[in-house]
């Protein structure tokens, strides 16, 4: 009788449960939708409104760009926006190129980049405000016996042409080559930092800088490739001929695995709208400062 | 007079909410069928058929990008049969158990844990898998190619890794469905067979499991619906290179590619994607004309 019951309450309990999934996966559906649909909306309200409102500090600041920006760029509008709270700061995540376009099309104020701009759009008026440096570190898992590496080698890696740690003097252990996917800005800029730009031999394409810490760390003879300011004691960060990856030595310009991070103007700050040049103002401020190095990015010089 | 008044009211609203109720799906159904279709045509068209469906390449933010997702697509074909071929036998003899062989003491804590292994959410497998299976999968890696100069070495993250989360994540849909089809199979059957003088397990393999054969192909064929649409957990395990897939391969399923892709794809790569969508979606769409098939064949049987 008592077991009975208890049969009888799982299966009451499954039932639920697979209900209650149902249910939500449907809900997801059409929520999604709805979202998308108002996003679209509030976005057009949103241009308009700040072409009438610009001439005070109330409207808004939009910006649109790199993934890899996401830290800086969501830190950086929180706190513009506890100091100016008449000042709305919406970002958005498409990817550099995707941002800069958006800034050439005008539907953006400002157009992040996690890159150095290229000569075509920088004659196309795009201003090149380089607002932090961002650190990229190769990792090994923390029993890995090699410390440092030379640019040839690490790009000898990368693209198979180096399988075994042995031949770098290292412990006799396959190299498992681990990065990101296609169209990660980290990838992006590491393979062109090492100009290996695709022709990488990956073991391992994962889809988040947790993931290859987590992978990195677990895996014996495996490297790859963070942001400076994620690396922990799970893994080893690698000397890059001989330099260390510290702030100190992408300051000076010596680890060569860096690159800027841009918020870009269409034409110089002065003639940008006062929100956005407040909003600049703000960055380089010391409150601004701060904000960039909370987020484990370097404050350029 | 009032009180049927308000009946007939009651007995019509209850109407148009079930209308609108079952109108949602059937919108969800044809706005999604749409959306994909027009989502992920005109990749094939910017591409080429043939250039994306039979093009072995998949290098997306390369100069002269190339978009090839055979291995793809023979990946999600090779990693859902094999984890079918493992799973089924499994599920299958575990179902004659609860059902047949196990006395109900011990059935009724048997199914409630299989039961229980259908809510356990992917990313736990995931999860398990990364922390125990590739572990495991790299020590047996580096067992098989001992010396090898050509094999890349992927640290246990690869095709074999995800085919045992799959097989495993199939079990409760397998066991469950079968078990009732067992169960369902008429006592004179059985009776008479025992009764002609088989034994219990000729019985089993040679009247009930035939009896039962359309509701554990039911079953099966939503195993492979299930490992054909998993994603979360083998993104985990699988490792994420676009290959040829062997077992000791990394490996990119449909699903995966969409996941780990999505976020940062902008132009053709992402219009790709979508088409990628829109294959795994035509593959669940002739998993489930089979399933109707069966169904009726199944209804046809017991009439």
């Amino acid at each position: 009788m008592k077991k009975n019951k208890l049969v009888k309450m799982m299966a009451v309990l499954s039932a639920v449960t697979l209900f209650a999934g149902a249910a939500m996966g449907c809900g997801d559906k059409t929520e999604e939708q709805t979202t998308d649909n108002t996003g679209d909306v509030a976005e057009t309200n949103a241009a308009e409104s700040e072409a009438e409102e610009s001439t005070d500090l109330s409207g808004t600041v939009t910006m649109a760009g790199s993934t890899s920006m996401e830290k800086l760029a969501n830190a950086m509008s929180e706190a513009f926006m506890q100091k100016y709270p008449g000042v709305k700061v919406t970002v958005e995540f498409t990817g550099s190129s995707a941002g800069l376009e958006s800034l050439q099309a005008g539907s953006t104020d400002i157009g992040n980049a996690s890159r150095a701009l290229s000569d075509d759009e920088k004659s196309a008026g795009i201003i090149e405000n380089i607002v932090a440096i961002d650190g990229i570190a190769t990792i090994t898992d923390p029993e890995n016996t090699v410390t440092d590496i030379t640019s040839e080698d690490l790009a000898k890696i990368y693209t198979g042409e180096i399988t075994n740690w042995k031949d770098l003097g290292g412990a006799d252990e396959q190299i498992v080559v681990i990065g990101r996917e296609a169209g990660s800005g980290t990838r992006d800029a590491f393979e062109e930092l090492m100009g290996v730009e695709d022709s990488c031999q990956y073991a391992q394409e994962l889809d988040s800088t947790g993931a290859v810490l987590a992978k990195v760390a677990a895996t014996p003879g495996a490297i790859g490739y963070v942001s400076l300011d994620v690396v922990d004691d799970t893994v080893q960060a690698l000397k890059l001929n001989s330099v260390d990856a510290t702030e100190e030595n992408i300051l000076k310009g010596d680890y060569v695995l860096q690159r800027p991070f841009v918020m870009a103007t269409m034409g110089e700050i002065s003639e940008q709208s006062e929100n956005v040049q407040a909003f600049f103002e703000y960055i380089n401020s010391d409150e601004g400062k701060e904000v960039i190095k909370s987020v484990g990015l370097i404050v350029p010089q | 007079m009032n009180n049927g008044k308000a009946k007939t009211i009651v007995e019509r609203t209850a109407k148009v909410i079930f209308m609108v109720c079952a109108a949602v799906a059937i919108a969800a159904v044809v706005s999604i069928t749409g959306y994909m279709l027009a989502k992920g045509t005109p990749a094939l068209a910017k591409v080429g058929v043939a250039d994306l469906l039979f093009g072995t390449v998949w290098k997306p933010t390369a100069e002269n990008p190339s978009y090839g997702i055979l291995f793809i697509i023979l990946t999600s074909i090779a990693g859902t049969a094999a984890a079918i071929l493992i799973g089924v036998p499994i599920g299958l003899l575990t179902a004659v158990f609860i059902a047949e062989v196990a006395d109900k003491r011990i059935a009724a804590i048997v199914q409630p844990a299989v039961e229980l292994l259908a809510a356990i959410p992917s990313v736990i497998y995931g999860l398990l898998g990364v922390m125990l299976l590739n572990p495991l999968m790299y020590r047996l890696e580096k067992y098989v190619f001992n010396g090898s100069e050509t094999h890349q070495f992927t640290g246990g993250s690869n095709l074999l890794s995800a085919i045992i989360v799959l097989a495993i994540m199939i079990l409760p849909t397998v066991i469950n469905i079968s078990v009732s089809a067992i169960r369902a199979v008429p006592a004179h059957l059985k009776s008479a067979s025992l009764a002609l003088g088989a034994t219990h397990m000729q019985t089993i393999f040679k009247v009930i499991i035939p009896a039962a054969r359309s509701g554990i192909m039911t079953g099966v064929v939503l195993g492979i619906g299930r490992a054909l649409g998993e994603a979360m957990a083998i993104n985990m395990v699988a490792g994420g290179t676009v290959n040829l897939p062997l077992p000791f391969n990394s490996v990119r399923f449909l699903t995966t590619q969409i996941v780990s892709e999505m976020s940062y794809a902008s132009g053709v790569h992402r219009e790709v994607l979508f088409t990628v969508g829109l294959v795994l979606f035509l593959f669940i769409m002739i998993i489930n004309l089979i399933l109707a098939k069966l169904e009726k064949k199944g209804a046809l049987e017991n009439d």
